[in-house]
C-alpha cells in the first residue's frame, strides 16, 4: 500500500475489520488471549472437575508440591489445598478487576467527554477535580475507603474505580478536543444534531480505539490493586483470592515458598496476558506505529 | 524562573491540600456510625469519657460548618489529631516515619530513572536489536508482577540462599550508638532490597519510554547535524539526544510519584521498613482513623510537592517554557 497507484486494487475495509486483521497476526497478543482464556476457563469451570473448598483444611500443613498426588501443588500453613485456592481465588480477582475497570471507564469517560466537549468553565472545573484525585496516593485512598465502608467485593471494585479514573478522563478529554474540530462533527451539527447526540453518538464512537486499549490496561491495574488490598488483609475475608493467599501465608515464607509463589505467578500471568492483549490492540488500532 | 509562576503554583498546591483536608473530614462523617466512635476506633469498646473528650476536641456537638472550621484550623497549625491506639499526637507519629519513606521513595526513583533511561538509550541505538527486545519484554513483565510478591520472592532468595543483604527493617539493633558513617552504611545495606523491589516496575517503564522518546529524537535533523560535524556517538546520544528526549520522561516521573508512594506502602509492609506505609498498614488494622487520615494528608502533600518540583524542572529542561 506504500504506492499510491495501487489504490485501484484496494478494496475498502472498515477500521474495525482492519484492526482485527492486524490483531490476528500479532503473535504476542494471541498468546495473551490464549493465556487469559485458559485462566478464565480454569477459574470458572475448574471447580467442576476439581472439587474441594478452598477454605477447608484437608491435609497436614505445608505439604510440599508434588509429594501427595491428591494435592499436586501442596498445602498452605493451615493445610488447605493450594490448587483449590488457585481455582476459586481467581474468580474474585477477575470479577473485581473487570468491575473496577468498568467503573473507571464510566467515571473517566463521563468526566473527560464533558470537559473536552464543552470546554470553558466546565472543562476547568472537571479538570481541577481530576487533578485533585490524582494527588491522592491511589492505594492509600482505596485502603481508607475499603476500611471505612466495610470490605466486600463491590466496595473493593468501587474503591479501585474511584482512585483510577483520572487517567481515563484525561485521555478521553484529549480525544474529544481533537475530534470535535473534525468536519463530520460540524456536519452532524449542521443537520441539527443536539449536543447530547454529538457527544455520545458522534464523537465517542470515534474516540473508542485508544479508550479500549486503556480499558484493557486498566483491568490489569485493577487486578494488581485487588491483589495488593487482599494481601494487606483488606479484601473480603469470606472470599478466597490470590492476594489473600499470599497475605495469609506471608509470615511463613521462610518455611514454605510454595503457598506464596503459585498465587503470585497466577496474578502475574493474568496481568501479563491482559497487557499483551492491550499492546496488541494498541498496535492494531495504530498501524503507523508498527513501522518502528 | 519567574516568581509569579512559583507563587501561583504554590497557591494551587495549598488549595489542593485544603481539598484533601475537606475530603478527610467528609470521609469520617460519611462512614457509617457515630463519628466519635469512628475516631476512637475501638469498635464499640470506647469508654463514655473518651467519646465525650473526642466530641469536645472535634466540636462534634456544634454545627457541621463549625466542625469543619475546627478541623481545618487544627490541621493548619500542625494538629492532625490524637491517635488513641498509639496514645500519641498523629503529627509526631508521622514525623518519626516520614524520613524512611522519603529515603525509600527517592532511592527507588533515582535507581529506576538512571538505570531505566540508560537501558532505553542503549536500546534506542538499535531499534530491532537484542537490547530493544529485552527492554520490551522486561517492561511488560515489570508491569505485570505484583510489587509485594517481588519483595517476598527476593526475601526468600536472600534470606537463606544468598544471604548478602538484610531482608528486614532499616537498621541492625547491634549497631545502635555506632559512629554515624557505620550507621549510614548499615541503613544503605538494608535499603538495597526494598529500593530495588520498588524500582523494578518503574525501571521497566522508564526504559520503554526513553527508548520510544529517543527513537523519535534520533530521527531529527539536529542529530544528523551533530553526527555530520563529527561529534562522538556517546556525546550525540547522551548530550544532544537525551536532553531533548528528557521531557516525556520528566512528565512520567512527576505523574508516577503518587504511584510510587502507593508501591512504597506495600514494599514497607513486606520488608518491615519503618515508614509511613507501614504506619498506615498498622493503623488500618487497628482502625485508628486519625492516624490513617494523617498519613493520607501527608502522603498527598508529598505528591503535591513532587508535582511542583516537576513543573520547576520542566522549565529547567525546556527553556521555551521559561518566559511563561
Amino acid at each position: 500500500m506504500s504506492n499510491q497507484n495501487d489504490m485501484s486494487d484496494y478494496t475498502a475495509e472498515s477500521p474495525a475489520r482492519e484492526a482485527w486483521r492486524m490483531f490476528r497476526r500479532n503473535i504476542p497478543a494471541l498468546v495473551g488471549v490464549f493465556i487469559l482464556a485458559a485462566i478464565i476457563l480454569l477459574t470458572f469451570y475448574g471447580q467442576f472437575f476439581y472439587t474441594g473448598d478452598a477454605f477447608d483444611v484437608v491435609w497436614a500443613p505445608h505439604e510440599r508440591p508434588g509429594v501427595t498426588p491428591e494435592f499436586p501443588l501442596g498445602t498452605d500453613y493451615l493445610g488447605r489445598d493450594l490448587v483449590a485456592g488457585l481455582l476459586t481465588g481467581g474468580g474474585a480477582t477477575l470479577a473485581v478487576g473487570a468491575t473496577a475497570a468498568m467503573i473507571t471507564m464510566i467515571i473517566g469517560i463521563t468526566f473527560g467527554a464533558l470537559a473536552g466537549f464543552y470546554g470553558g468553565w466546565v472543562d476547568n472545573l472537571l479538570m481541577r477535580i481530576t487533578e485533585f484525585f490524582q494527588v491522592l496516593p491511589a492505594l492509600l485512598f482505596a485502603m481508607v475507603l475499603v476500611t471505612l465502608f466495610s470490605p466486600s467485593l463491590f466496595t473493593i471494585a468501587m474503591a479501585i474505580g474511584v482512585v483510577s479514573w483520572p487517567q481515563t478522563a484525561r485521555l478521553t478529554r484529549a480525544e474529544f478536543l481533537k475530534i470535535k474540530e473534525l468536519e463530520y462533527v460540524t456536519a452532524a451539527r449542521a443537520i441539527g444534531a443536539k449536543n447530547k447526540r454529538i457527544i455520545w453518538k458522534v464523537i465517542l464512537p470515534n474516540a473508542m480505539p485508544p479508550l479500549i486499549v486503556s480499558a484493557t490496561l486498566t483491568i490489569g491495574v485493577a487486578i494488581l490493586f485487588e491483589a495488593g488490598l487482599s494481601f494487606l488483609g483488606l479484601g473480603d475475608p469470606n472470599v478466597m483470592s490470590w492476594g489473600l493467599m499470599i497475605g495469609a501465608n506471608r509470615e511463613y515464607i521462610l518455611d514454605a515458598w510454595w503457598p506464596v509463589t503459585f498465587p503470585g505467578l497466577a496474578i502475574f500471568f493474568t496481568v501479563f496476558a491482559v497487557s499483551l492483549i492491550g499492546d496488541g490492540l494498541n498496535d492494531a488500532f495504530n498501524p503507523k506505529l508498527r513501522e518502528r | 524562573m519567574s516568581l509569579s509562576f512559583l507563587s501561583r503554583r504554590l497557591a494551587y498546591g495549598l488549595l489542593l491540600m485544603l481539598g484533601v483536608v475537606i475530603l478527610n473530614f467528609l470521609l469520617i462523617r460519611l462512614a457509617p456510625g457515630d463519628p466519635a466512635v469512628v475516631i476512637a476506633g475501638e469498635m464499640g469498646g470506647a469508654t463514655e469519657e473518651m467519646l465525650e473528650s473526642i466530641r469536645e476536641d472535634y466540636g462534634l456537638n456544634k454545627p457541621v460548618l463549625t466542625q469543619l472550621w475546627i478541623y481545618i484550623s487544627g490541621v493548619a497549625t500542625g494538629n492532625l489529631g490524637e491517635s488513641f491506639f498509639f496514645n500519641q499526637p498523629v503529627s509526631s507519629l508521622i514525623a518519626a516515619r516520614v524520613g524512611p519513606t522519603i529515603l525509600l521513595v527517592i532511592s527507588a526513583q533515582i535507581i529506576s530513572i538512571v538505570l531505566g533511561v540508560f537501558l532505553g538509550v542503549i536500546a534506542a541505538r538499535k531499534p530491532n536489536g537484542v537490547m530493544s527486545a529485552f527492554v520490551s519484554v522486561f517492561a511488560t513483565i515489570g508491569y505485570a508482577v505484583p510489587v509485594f510478591w517481588t519483595g517476598i520472592m527476593l526475601i526468600i532468595l536472600f534470606a537463606s540462599a544468598i544471604p548478602i543483604f538484610p531482608v528486614e527493617g532499616m537498621q541492625s539493633v547491634k549497631l545502635r550508638g555506632a559512629p554515624f558513617l557505620t550507621q549510614a552504611l548499615d541503613v544503605a545495606h538494608h535499603l538495597v532490597l526494598p529500593a530495588f523491589t520498588l524500582a523494578i516496575i518503574y525501571l521497566a517503564q522508564y526504559a520503554r519510554l526513553s527508548r520510544a522518546s529517543m527513537l523519535e529524537v534520533l530521527g531529527s535533523d539536529y542529530i544528523r547535524t551533530a553526527r555530520a560535524k563529527g561529534s562522538p556517538e556517546r556525546s550525540v546520544l547522551f548530550k544532544h539526544a537525551l536532553r531533548n528526549a528528557a521531557l516525556p520522561i520528566l512528565t512520567v516521573a512527576g505523574l508516577q510519584f503518587g504511584n510510587l508512594i502507593s508501591g512504597a506502602l506495600l514494599v514497607e509492609t513486606v520488608f518491615n521498613w519503618p515508614g509511613m506505609g507501614r504506619l498506615a498498614f498498622e493503623s488500618i488494622l487497628r482502625r485508628d482513623y486519625p492516624t490513617i487520615m494523617g498519613v493520607l494528608f501527608f502522603a498527598s502533600a508529598m505528591v503535591v510537592v513532587a508535582n511542583i518540583l516537576t513543573d520547576i524542572s520542566y522549565r529547567w529542561a525546556d527553556p521555551r517554557l521559561r518566559g511563561r
